[in-house]
């Protein structure tokens, strides 16, 4: 086996040093009965170039040369190359989490830059070196503002991520965290008079999403307003970190749950991605999560170390303020790369071309179909709603290679026909052209056939 | 024999500043394409909502921007560079194959909403892993859901806890070895729990006669890892299995020291009734400074349909999609399907090793755990003599005599070159020095840390002052952690360093 460094000359050497006959002496404390006495059932032994041939094909039969229309929590955007280049370094790729100080400046340092860039970019004052992902940094920053208020209902936005709802749904089950929802309005805002009436003396927090699901952009101020009256903390989750260039960050929150993956991180069909937190300094004890800060080695020199550990687990067992352990590493340092290369000027710029796109976009769609939630400003997604069932038009829109806008039937059924659009700065003019013609085309054949005929839709596009 | 040369030397490295402390305005790392759809007023269009400014955010070059990220790597110790034995975290080689096929473009930039029947190349590396990984536990179904370990036993327990409550009664108690790793009680606090310590006998293993008398309906699961935190194989686990059955709770193994048996033993078949796997220990995705994990849940038939959804299925016409309508699951644990780049490198793992590459690996682990056992018996105290696996606890007795602890023998142990064993844990030994060389370890790497500490130990004797300083050779050494956490300082800001 090509990563094992021994010969079997050195096994038996070994064997002999530590006075085994064979190597089973060695198992012998596994019941006999229990212990596996033929090859496992998985493919043989492959070679390098076999193994690098089985996942060609399975890239091309996975949407390869494609180009999508989808956000929704999932984000694709260009990665600057130096990206894959710096972390492909061994020395962050194979590196441990840094406990051992001495040996770990690199890891450590980066992460005090991406906390300090996490904080510069949402207005708070302390960030974590990162947690899973959008959803379980959102469900955590709730259940830090539990502990912190000493309250145990919370009121979440129906505008937020559904699936972000469903993962605070499955960890709030077993925590008595009775969870509420707050409507979304005709403008794509949440109705503030409702969330009002939704929050009561035991309520901890409001989460809400902005810019939220439909890419619209919440009114922070008006919403942390009427939950700080009440007692009560405001979550803000961002799922679109490149709005943070262009948007006005969530300067009233508590706490901010985010999810980077828009900065240099792979769409890699779902996952890994970066999920962080940021506070206020007043609330940092009960972050979840590593924390790097600053301090001197003992010839008084700068040097960074992972701090306010006895909020962990590995110290604080059962009172620990979470049993995250192993988090995003080496996504965050992606993270903290891509802010590094686009930095001030260059984060507004890229969020500015995201703007045009999908303005331009959402005024082409609207010449043929309904576009909801126009009462608001948005950022890079838009809804779309036409007369024909979404799935049956992306099907034909997938036969010139593009992914149409996400069907939300299945999240939102209240709206119908419609679908969720995205688009970054690497969506082209012309592909845009091409769905809103197609899009027009389904229009104009139901008015036509004056919706007569049911239409067929294919599994296909599901 | 080949003469020795040692591990490590000086060698020249950079210094370097923070990211902000470099930047000006006007220098820039990137360059857009002219915008082909028309320009935008951002104050029209946002209002009140638009960004004016993005404050300290910095401005540099791309070559200040390589310079900077590899300079603060080579202030890092890696596995590529040499034996990296912490016990427990299972430190070995990371294949690059892995990596090469993680970045093909379809495998990349796959969308997790992208249609089915464009995700079929994606879903069929998430069958195909399951399925290695459902055959190499010996268990009958998984999830590939949660981002990491913990995870990975928070989505465990969910299922438990929905096993006990369609029985009727969830259960109030998650019994936990004093052994275990920290997420474990962390863990059953999460999922609304209790727990209850059990305590190890003199062996370092589960008391099995405390177990049976700590036992009662109350109980909803055992949560154990094997081998434990020792290195030591709970052989009376049929036993263990038994108890928990007996009085209707579940068997759980923390799979963090998978690596010592795979391919040699399967979990499922003595007497496991769910677990999770690192896929960042046993199946070589890179630790890469902390993450990203993946904590796979394998489990037997009777908890399947806890499952979180979706879940991969093969559908009539053959191909593969998600399943969404699983009225009894514990619903989502992670937002899309869990950390698929991880699945793609675990899977290239096990291809390049097949299932006779698999089990020379965990022989060639547990070969080299006892080699290095075998090397410093003696020289340290063993508190557990019991046989090893794949990792061997030692303890700083007779070194703290000369007022030396773990810790400042791990910080010596860097000037040699090594990354130092595990610290301190498990918390049932005091001053515990934990070893886990992995596979990966040639014969001659190990040599040179067995004579590393063997040198240390002598040191000690003769010299404890200087190995109280240690580490002499970093760039910064021993830094003062109390002051960091009494006035914590998380962030950069202008005018201060």
């Amino acid at each position: 086996m090509r990563y094992l460094p021994k010969s079997p000359a050195d096994r038996e050497a070994l064997l002999k040093a530590i006075g085994a006959r064979s190597i089973n002496d060695l198992f012998a404390p596994i019941p006999a009965e229990y212990r596996l006495e033929r090859d496992l059932k998985i493919p043989r032994q492959m070679a390098e170039s076999e193994i690098v041939d089985w996942f060609r094909e399975r890239s091309r039969e996975n949407g390869d040369g494609y180009c999508t229309f989808l956000g929704a929590g999932a984000y694709f955007h260009y990665r600057p190359v130096i990206i894959d280049s710096l972390i492909s370094r061994g020395e962050f790729l194979t590196a441990y989490t840094p406990y051992q100080a001495e040996i770990s400046q690199g890891t450590l340092q980066s992460i005090f830059e991406f906390q300090t860039m996490i904080c510069e970019l949402t207005g708070m004052e302390v960030a974590n070196a990162s947690m899973y992902d959008g959803s379980t940094a959102a469900t955590e920053a709730v259940m830090m503002a539990v502990r912190l208020t000493g309250r145990k209902s919370v009121v979440v936005a129906k505008s937020l991520h559904p699936e972000y709802r469903e993962v605070l749904r499955t960890y709030a089950m077993n925590q008595e965290m009775p969870l509420k929802t707050a409507a979304y309005l005709d403008s794509g805002r949440i109705d503030l008079q409702a969330l009002e009436k939704e929050i009561t003396t035991d309520t901890a927090c409001v989460l809400i999403q902005s810019p939220n699901f439909f890419g619209t952009i919440e009114d922070v101020e008006a919403i942390a307003e009427i939950a700080h009256k009440h007692g009560a903390m405001l979550v803000v989750s961002i799922a679109e970190a490149v709005s943070l260039g262009i948007v006005e960050p969530p300067r009233q929150a508590d706490v901010v749950a985010m999810e980077a993956q828009s900065f240099g991180v792979p769409l890699g069909f779902g996952g890994p991605y970066c999920g962080v937190i940021a506070t206020r300094e007043a609330y940092v004890r009960q972050m979840p999560g590593r924390l790097v800060g600053q301090t001197v080695d003992r010839n008084g020199k700068r040097g960074f170390v992972l701090t306010l550990a006895t909020r962990e687990q590995h110290i604080r067992r059962e009172k620990a303020t979470s049993n995250i352990c192993t988090n995003q590493a080496l996504v965050a340092l992606m993270v903290n790369i891509f802010m590094t290369i686009y930095g001030k000027v260059g984060l507004k710029e890229l969020a500015k071309q995201n703007l045009a796109k999908a303005n331009y976009a959402a005024q082409q769609f609207g010449k043929h179909a309904k576009v909801l939630f126009s009462g608001a400003p948005r950022f890079n997604e838009f809804v779309v709603q036409t007369s024909e069932d979404p799935y049956a038009i992306n099907s034909r829109i997938l036969g010139h290679k593009i992914v149409g806008g996400l069907p939300l039937k299945k999240f939102y059924p209240e709206l119908g026909n419609a679908a969720l659009w995205c688009c970054t700065e690497l969506t082209t003019r012309s592909a845009i052209d091409t769905a809103v013609g197609l899009v027009a085309v389904s229009e104009r054949s139901v008015r036509a056939a004056d919706a007569d005929e049911e239409v067929d839709v294919e599994e296909v596009a599901r | 024999m080949k003469p020795k040369t040692p591990k490590a030397t000086r060698h020249v490295n950079q210094n370097e500043g923070l990211i902000f402390e470099k930047s000006s305005p006007g220098k820039a790392a990137w360059k857009l394409p002219p915008l082909d759809v028309p320009e935008v007023d951002t104050d029209q269009l946002l209002g009140n909502s638009a960004r004016k400014d993005l404050g300290n955010m910095p401005e540099v070059s791309e070559i200040e921007i390589i310079r900077h990220f590899t300079r603060l790597s080579t202030w890092n110790y890696a596995i590529d560079l040499g034996m990296y034995p912490l016990g427990s975290c299972t430190m070995k080689y990371n294949p690059r194959v892995n990596e090469v096929v993680a970045r093909l473009d379809g495998i990349a930039n796959g969308h997790p909403y992208q249609p089915e029947k464009i995700s079929q190349g994606a879903l069929r590396i998430i069958k195909t892993l399951s399925d290695c990984l459902v055959e190499i536990t010996g268990m009958d179904a998984i999830t590939l859901q949660p981002a990491a370990g913990a995870h990975g036993e928070m989505t465990g327990l969910l299922m438990v806890r929905a096993h006990h409550q369609a029985k009727g009664n969830p259960r109030k108690k998650v019994l936990i070895p004093d052994s275990a790793h920290g997420t474990n009680p962390a863990t059953a606090a999460m999922v609304g729990y209790a727990v209850e310590n059990l305590k190890s006998n003199e062996q370092g293993m589960v008391d099995v006669e405390a177990l049976a008398a700590q036992m009662n309906e109350e109980v909803a699961v055992l949560m154990l890892t094997n081998p434990n935190t020792l290195g030591i194989f709970e052989h009376e686990i049929h036993k263990i299995a038994d108890i928990m059955h007996s009085k209707g709770g579940l068997l759980y193994m923390d799979g963090a020291n998978m690596n010592a048996l795979v391919g040699k033993v399967r979990p499922g078949d003595f007497g496991v009734d769910l677990m999770h796997l690192n896929l960042h220990k046993t199946f070589s995705t890179p630790h890469g400074g902390g993450g990203p994990g993946s904590g796979p849940v394998a489990i037997k038939k009777m908890l399947e349909p806890y499952l979180p959804k979706p879940v991969v299925v093969t559908k009539a016409d053959k191909t593969l999609g998600f399943e969404y309508d699983r009225p009894e699951s514990v619903g989502r644990v992670r937002s899309f399907y869990g950390n698929f780049g991880m699945f793609v490198r675990a899977l290239a793992y096990i291809l390049a090793n097949g299932p006779d590459g698999l089990r020379q690996t965990t022989e060639d682990a547990v070969l080299n755990a006892n080699y290095i056992r075998k090397g410093l018996e003696g020289t340290y105290d063993l508190p557990y003599t019991t046989t090893s696996m794949h990792e061997v606890v030692f303890s700083d007795r007779l070194q703290a005599k000369k007022g030396v602890k773990t810790m400042d023998l791990a910080k010596r142990l860097i000037d040699y070159g090594f990354h130092p064993y595990t610290t301190a844990f498990p918390l049932i030994v005091p001053g515990a020095m934990m070893i886990e060389p992995t596979e990966s370890e040639s014969a001659e790497e190990m040599d040179l840390f067995i004579d590393a500490m063997k040198s240390i130990a002598q040191e000690v004797e003769e010299d404890p002052q200087m190995v109280l300083a240690a580490p002499h050779t970093t760039r910064v050494s021993r830094l003062d952690e109390t002051a960091a956490a009494r006035k914590p300082v998380l962030r950069w800001k202008p005018g201060k360093s």
